[in-house]
């Protein structure tokens, strides 16, 4: 009999499951197909092995972070929210200083359904972009990041899918069945964003997802954390804790890939690491060209009326909102944003975009801030190397296939170039194949406690205190 | 003095409506054999005018006229075709409707001219599929919202890319505050014939309607995942060509360029005036003379045959009227011509009816007569001597709001078969029909009139409005245009349409009906284009503050 199931137990939460009928009897339905599509999209190859995960068990200090091994499949995703603050306002937008809504709004029905499934289709996508990693881990230790990436994934689907249950009646039952049968990858039932249909087929690739994608994954989720509907401010807010482990895998991932290729410059002939198995300095840069362009696509156009509409609404503010230090003027209905915009014949003229169609641009500037910190301290690891290469963001006209620069030829500079040159260029710019290739045929799997693959440094520490040689992860195998 | 093409009003720049592929910026028309396709590739950067971008293959007028122009040229250029496919060149997105930035920048004039073309090319699409043996179906690679679901609802069948993102929607109401204006409405319940209550959920639901549910509420006729829809439309629209017409030789449709100088625009029969009283103009047609005998081969006849360049060139006219003219307010109808050489021309027509290209330049002629009817301008015809009011051209007086006939021998009318059945209104009925309503055996007497009528019998048979004396002729005329042209132009414009179409309703008459009284009150309300409307804050930071009160 399900009434006997013990929610609390077998689903972590803190939204009151066991008494809520309705939510259990959604969940009843979803929770199973969740785990059919675990098995089927999940990591390949690991689901029956020992892994030292963090589970999140509660909001307070002590329940977040809860380490043990676990087998994947009986991962408990739980459902936690940040608890409610008592008589919280609006922040922002033109419904400020009203409470904070418990319930959807008729009216903004179809803006957060939109809001809610944009995001929460991208959190099972990863998963399965990700699923063929494992067989080729640096390490230990980083195999078990890359599984505590995924689980952690699927627990911000089971957010997600929660406010669909919870608050959109059988339209949000239905949208959250969708989520797991769209995709990532495929052409008939494809992922909703780009940027999450294209396979991760080598670590440099990963880390450079869970560095800049992810990382969109963090400004998204701050910018939702400020929305008037309380349980959506809520819950992204509490997975912003979980989302900055992936990004300090990501951060952390290509910073140790840095420091390696510099230590192996100077031992290599003529500086060539391909002779000594590293990744050259030149092939990072084309990754970090690619995957942080690829990640400013996510934040929509820079004039979108969608994102007017948004903050309009009180649904979606900026990074930060709530601070007024940062943002001394939360309803944001003067001013402009100022933009080189392409106006044809390959000039660019300044135009004005008024301030609340431009919020996408706004957060993408913070995003961009970002970045630019950790290039800074990859920057400093080749400098107190010796090395001297620097590592640089590219244009944010670069290489954009949304937005006001989509589909121009831009170099990473920001200069328009003739599409002939452009296409003569390309090579210099992007991962070509032969670079995707010769990383890949670095990718071996090192399954020893303690051992580190030839083309990455090892971290400074290990997991929650564990040492390097910890077995992060315990094969299970016949 | 401004050319008769710069409007005092409207568009500062003179719409025109001639295109061919060789020029068509927005729509890509490829004929396959008995197969055709027209796809939207809408560039964003090429709309009419500056100030609004073509973002997901929306449109303005610069799309439609392309449009417009593909449809006609397949059915008079391309006769072998049998099946066309309406889809779209980019991905995931079929069309996202009219450029809501477009009608938000737009005169009201305008935006009415523009629905009320844009709902004529969806009819054109409809009579092709039912009258000439091309049939629209409709391939949604992507979403398909408001004006650009309306598009596939003139299709006879349409087919949804089975993706789990693209719908189709009509959004209007919950995004814009307005309602669809291109027929969408009348077409999903009356044509469609979508329950009324899930056509309520459809049509409030802004994010549409996608996959299962969409076929399931009769939305589409079919869904294809993403892998097999290209394919699986071809092969559909295959099967519904067959070989095709193989039998049928087409006509290539020359461009019209009339001659615009200050008072006149002139083409080669038919000649558009202006003045000299305010706000009138003169719409003259000159009649057929020495028409070659229709050969076996009609088409052979090409597209300078009197019938088809005659009645392009006044749909030209018409729509010059409508776009560039907004001012005018009254049309005086005149013909100039020989009536036995209308008659001679109508029986030709009658004769070869069975041609295919005869028939299909009777089609044309019946739907530029239905332009005229629903041109929301007064239209007066006069009857005088030299006129050749006869059988076809006869259909102009009778779509005249009035006719006054000059009271002399040598004036006369004459009726032909084709004021009996192959020229309808929008209502179904021939102009006689309509115009004799309460007493349909009289339509059908006054039918078989076949001897040219003098002014006498043509007003006891009720054929013209006034028979006026010679000597009272000028004054009467002066004062009736003048009188006419001095009242208010929007009560005249409900008054004709009231007028015009009585008898039955049919799809056309709703949407045409429903456009101008629902569509055109709710675009003009402030709750749509106040400071603070839907339509006037869309896309803007602000949003929308209704006043509540129904009426």
């Amino acid at each position: 009999m399900s009434a006997s199931i013990d929610y609390t137990e077998k689903i972590p939460n803190n939204v009151n499951l066991a008494g809520d009928r309705k939510l259990q009897r959604a969940l009843e339905e979803w929770q199973p197909n969740f785990l059919q599509w675990w098995m089927d999209m999940g990591p390949e190859g690991f689901q029956q092995d020992q892994v030292y995960l963090r589970t999140a068990v509660g909001v307070d200090k002590g329940g977040w972070a809860h380490f043990d091994y676990v087998k994947m499949p009986d991962y408990r995703w739980g459902i936690f929210l940040t608890p409610r603050e008592e008589q919280k306002l609006i922040s922002f937008g033109d419904n400020i200083g009203k409470s904070a809504w418990n319930e959807i709004p008729g009216e903004f029905r179809k803006e957060l359904k939109r809001i809610i499934v944009t995001q929460g289709d991208t959190e099972p996508a990863s998963v399965e972009q990700q699923r063929l990693l494992g067989k080729c881990a640096p390490s230990l230790y980083d195999l078990r990041n890359l599984f505590q990436v995924n689980v952690e994934e699927g627990r911000h689907l089971w957010a997600m899918v929660y406010l669909l249950h919870q608050y959109f009646g059988k339209d949000g039952r239905e949208e959250a069945e969708d989520m797991l049968v769209r995709r990532s990858g495929n052409a008939d039932s494809p992922r909703i964003l780009a940027a999450f249909n294209k396979p991760i087929e080598d670590w440099l690739a990963f880390f450079c997802f869970t560095m800049f994608t992810d990382r969109d994954g963090k400004f998204q989720l701050a910018a939702l954390a400020e929305s008037a509907f309380d349980p959506l401010a809520r819950s992204t807010q509490f997975m912003l804790t979980e989302e900055a482990h992936h990004l300090f895998v990501g951060e952390t991932g290509v910073g140790r890939v840095v420091e390696r290729t510099a230590q192996l410059m100077k031992e290599a002939a003529d500086g060539d690491v391909t002779t000594v198995g590293g990744v050259p300095i030149e092939i990072i840069q084309k990754y970090v060209n690619e995957w942080y362009t690829a990640s400013l696509d996510l934040f929509g156009g820079e004039d979108s009326s969608n994102a007017a509409t948004y903050f309009a609404a009180s649904l979606k503010g900026r990074f930060q909102e709530s601070d007024d230090k940062r943002w001394p003027d939360h309803l944001a209905l003067e001013g402009v944003y100022e933009i080189d915009a392409p106006v044809g014949g390959g000039r660019m003229s300044k135009e004005e975009i008024p301030m609340r169609r431009a919020m996408n641009l706004v957060l993408r500037d913070s995003y961009a801030q970002d970045c630019e910190r950790a290039v800074e301290r990859w920057n400093k690891t080749l400098s107190d190397a010796g090395i001297d290469f620097k590592l640089a963001l590219p244009s944010q006209r670069f290489n954009r296939q949304v937005g006001i620069y989509a589909n121009m030829p831009f170099d990473p500079q920001g200069s328009l170039l003739d599409p002939a040159e452009y296409d003569r260029l390309r090579d210099s710019f992007l991962p070509t194949k032969a670079d995707l290739a010769y990383v890949k045929s670095l990718m071996v799997s090192c399954t020893k406690a303690g051992e580190f693959a030839n083309w990455i440094a090892p971290p400074r520490r290990g997991i929650n205190g564990q040492p390097l040689d910890f077995e992060y992860v315990k094969f299970m195998r016949n | 003095m401004a050319s008769a093409e710069q409007s005092k009003q409207g568009n500062p720049e003179p719409l025109t409506f001639q295109t061919s592929p060789d020029r068509y910026r927005h729509i890509q028309l490829e004929v396959d054999g008995p197969v055709a396709r027209i796809k939207l590739n809408v560039q964003e950067n090429e709309g009419l005018k500056p100030g609004y971008q073509l973002k997901l293959n929306s449109y303005d007028m610069s799309v439609d006229v392309e449009l417009a122009d593909a449809v006609s040229r397949l059915r008079f250029e391309h006769p072998e075709v049998a099946c066309v496919i309406v889809t779209s060149a980019l991905d995931g997105v079929f069309s996202s409707g009219a450029n809501i930035f477009m009608l938000g920048s737009s005169t009201h004039a305008f935006k009415v001219n523009f629905c009320k073309y844009t709902n004529e090319t969806r009819l054109s699409m409809e009579d092709a599929s039912a009258n000439s043996g091309q049939r629209y179906i409709a391939g949604l690679n992507g979403i398909a919202s408001g004006g650009g679901y309306e598009l596939p609802l003139a299709c006879e069948e349409i087919y949804l890319v089975d993706d789990r993102r693209s719908a189709v929607a009509l959004p209007e109401v919950p995004y814009l505050g307005v309602l669809p204006g291109t027929g969408g409405l009348t077409r999903v319940v009356d044509k469609r014939k979508v329950r009324r209550d899930l056509a309520d959920v459809f049509t409030t639901l802004a994010e549409g309607v996608k996959g299962k549910r969409a076929v399931e509420w009769g939305l589409v006729d079919g869904i294809f995942p993403p892998s097999k829809f290209t394919e699986s439309v071809e092969a559909r629209a295959a099967e519904i060509a067959g070989i095709g017409h193989t039998d049928r030789k087409g006509v290539v449709l020359d461009r019209i360029e009339p001659e615009i100088t200050d008072e006149a625009i002139a083409y080669r029969h038919v000649r558009l005036t202006f003045g000299p009283q305010p706000r009138v103009a003169r719409l003259e047609i000159t009649g057929p003379k020495d028409l070659p005998a229709i050969p076996a081969n009609a088409s052979d006849l090409g597209a300078d045959w009197y019938v088809l360049r005659m009645f392009r060139e006044l749909d030209d006219a018409l729509l010059r009227l409508r776009f560039n003219h907004p001012d005018v307010g009254l049309v005086i109808l005149s013909t100039r011509g020989a009536i036995p050489e209308v008659l001679a021309m109508d029986s030709q027509l009658a004769e070869c009816r069975d041609d295919w290209f005869v028939a299909e330049v009777t089609h044309h002629m019946k739907r530029v007569l239905k332009r005229l009817d629903l041109t929301a301008k007064s239209f007066f015809a006069l009857i005088d001597e030299g006129s050749c009011f006869a059988g076809s051209l006869f259909e102009l007086a009778l779509a005249a709001d009035r006719s006054y006939m000059l009271d002399s021998d040598a004036v006369n009318i004459a009726i032909s078969s084709m004021n009996s059945g192959p020229l309808p209104m929008s209502n179904g009925l021939t102009r006689l029909g309509t115009r004799f309503l309460g007493d349909p055996e009289r339509a059908c007497r006054v039918a078989g009139l076949t001897e040219p009528m003098t002014p006498g019998d043509a007003n006891d048979e009720g054929l013209v409005t006034f028979v006026v004396e010679d000597l009272d002729w000028n004054d009467e005329i002066r004062l009736a245009c003048e009188e006419r042209a001095s009242l208010s132009p929007d009560s005249l414009t409900g008054l004709e349409a009231n007028l015009r179409f009585a008898g039955p309703e049919t799809l056309e008459t709703k949407i045409f009906g429903r456009l101008s009284a629902w569509q055109n009150w709710i675009f003009q309300r402030p709750n749509a284009v106040g400071e603070r409307g839907a339509l006037t804050l869309y896309g803007r930071p602000e949003s929308p503050e209704f006043d509540w009160r129904r009426t």
